[in-house]
C-alpha cells in the first residue's frame, strides 16, 4: 500500500537546499564536468520554483549533504533561479548518464529523465526516434560545460522515464 | 491507482507543468544507476534537526506535537539510515519564505524545516508544532489543509517520494484539489496520521503516527 505522492509545492526554499547542494565535488576538482541549463513549462516559460536531483549511480567519498572537503559525491541538488536555471558541477559518471530527478509546485509527482554526456548506443536511446533522443542529449559547450535544458510539456518535451 | 495523475486540472498548476506524453517504461536493467540511491551517513545530519520547537531564542507559539513512524519498503520491511526531510507552515498558516505573502504572522521563533535519519527499525521521529490552514489564490476561497511536507529516500532513485502528510478529521479535504488529486479515496487517507495516545507525552505534547511506504524498485517485482 504505496504512499501516494504530493506536490514539493512553492515554499520548499528554506528547507530543502543546502550548502553547496549542487557541488558533487568541490570547485577545481580535476576533470569535473558543469551540466547546465533551464527548466521550462508548456507555454515556453522558465520554471523558476523547480528543485532537481542528479545522482550518478556511485556513491563517493564526499558527503552527499554534508560537503565538506574534497572527493566526489554522487548526488547533487539545486533549486531553479528566477530563469528557471540550474547547475551541477560533478565528476564525469561511469556510465554514458547521470540521473535525473525534477520536483516543481504543479508537478503532483516528480518526473525522472537522463541527462546522456555524449550520444553513445545505448538501450534507452536507441529506443526513441531522432527528435525525441535529442531531447535527452546535453550540448557539450567548451570547458567542461554541458548544456541540459528540461521542457516539461510541449512539442520539444524532454523524455520522461517510468521505471 | 496510488500517485495522482500528472495533470490534475482542479489544480492548476499543473495545466502546463504536467507532461503531455505518458512516461516512456524502462526495460528492465540491472546497471540502471536509478536502481540504487544516495546514502546519507550519521556524521551529516544533526539529532537536534528532529527537533523544529528547538535552536531559537523562545519556544514557538502553537500546539507542540510529535510526528512519528516507520518508513517501509513495498514488503512491508523497514528501511533503516534513510534520509527523512520536512518542512511546514508555522501555527498561524504561515511559511518562512520570502514567496509566502499570506497576511499571517510570521513567529521568530519557528522556522519550520527539519530533518533526520531513520533508526534501524525503519522509525522516524520530529518534534514540531501543528501547522495552521492556509489560503492560497487556485480558486475563489481556496485553503490548504493543515500539513506538512515529507522528502524521503529510500534506497533507490526509484523510490524517491515527496509527499505531504495531513491531519485526521481536517474539513479542508472536501475542498482540497491536492489532497483530492489522489484518484482512490483510501490511498488519500494513507496521507493522514492518526492520532495516538501512546506517542502522546502527557503535560508536554500531542502525539501522531504516520508510517511511509515507498514504491517497489523494478528488481524486486522478478
Amino acid at each position: 500500500m504505496t504512499t501516494p505522492s504530493q506536490t514539493v509545492g512553492p515554499f520548499f526554499g528554506f528547507a530543502l537546499p543546502y550548502a553547496a547542494d549542487w557541488e558533487l565535488v568541490p570547485e577545481g576538482h580535476p576533470g569535473a564536468v558543469t551540466i547546465t541549463g533551464r527548466v521550462f513549462d508548456g507555454a515556453g516559460e522558465p520554471v523558476p520554483d523547480a528543485l532537481l536531483e542528479l545522482w550518478t549511480g556511485e556513491g563517493g567519498d564526499r558527503g552527499a549533504l554534508g560537503r565538506g572537503g574534497s572527493g566526489v559525491s554522487g548526488f547533487g541538488r539545486c533549486g531553479t533561479a528566477p530563469d528557471g536555471s540550474y547547475r551541477f558541477r560533478l565528476a564525469p559518471p561511469a556510465r554514458p548518464y547521470a540521473a535525473l530527478l525534477v520536483f516543481a509546485r504543479g508537478l503532483l509527482k516528480p518526473v525522472w529523465t537522463r541527462v546522456y554526456l555524449a550520444d553513445t548506443p545505448d538501450p534507452l536511446l536507441d529506443s526513441l526516434d531522432p527528435v525525441r533522443r535529442a531531447t535527452l542529449l546535453a550540448q557539450a559547450e567548451g570547458q567542461g560545460v554541458y548544456r541540459f535544458d528540461v521542457r516539461l510539456q510541449g512539442e520539444q518535451e524532454t523524455v520522461f522515464l517510468e521505471f | 491507482m496510488t500517485h495522482p495523475p500528472y495533470l490534475h486540472p482542479d489544480y492548476a498548476s499543473t495545466v502546463l507543468r504536467a507532461p503531455s506524453r505518458p512516461p516512456l517504461q524502462m526495460k528492465e536493467d540491472p546497471e540502471a544507476a536509478e536502481l540504487t540511491g544516495p546514502v546519507f551517513g550519521r556524521g551529516e545530519v544533526d539529532p537536534l534537526d528532529a527537533d523544529l520547537t528547538a535552536g531559537h531564542a523562545g519556544e514557538p507559539l502553537g500546539e507542540r506535537i510529535i510526528v512519528t513512524g516507520r518508513v517501509l519498503d513495498a514488503s512491508g520491511w523497514p528501511i533503516p539510515d534513510t534520509l527523512v526531510e520536512l518542512w511546514q507552515a508555522n501555527a498561524a498558516g504561515r511559511y518562512a519564505h520570502q514567496r509566502d505573502q499570506h497576511p499571517a504572522p510570521l513567529d521568530p521563533n519557528f522556522t519550520g524545516a527539519g530533518r533526520c535519519l531513520t533508526d534501524g527499525e525503519g522509525r522516524y521521529r520530529f518534534v514540531t508544532i501543528k501547522p495552521g490552514a492556509y489560503p492560497w489564490r487556485n480558486h475563489p476561497n481556496a485553503w490548504r489543509p493543515a500539513h506538512i511536507h515529507f522528502s524521503i529516500f529510500g534506497t533507490a532513485f526509484t523510490q524517491r517520494l515527496v509527499t505531504q502528510m495531513y491531519f485526521p478529521g481536517d474539513p479542508l479535504f472536501a475542498f482540497d484539489p491536492i489532497f483530492r488529486s489522489i484518484p482512490d479515496p483510501a490511498a488519500r487517507e494513507r496521507l493522514v496520521a492518526t492520532f495516538d495516545l501512546d506517542i502522546t507525552e502527557p503535560e508536554w505534547a500531542l502525539g501522531y503516527r504516520w508510517d511511509v511506504v515507498l514504491g517497489r524498485t523494478p528488481m524486486e517485482d522478478a
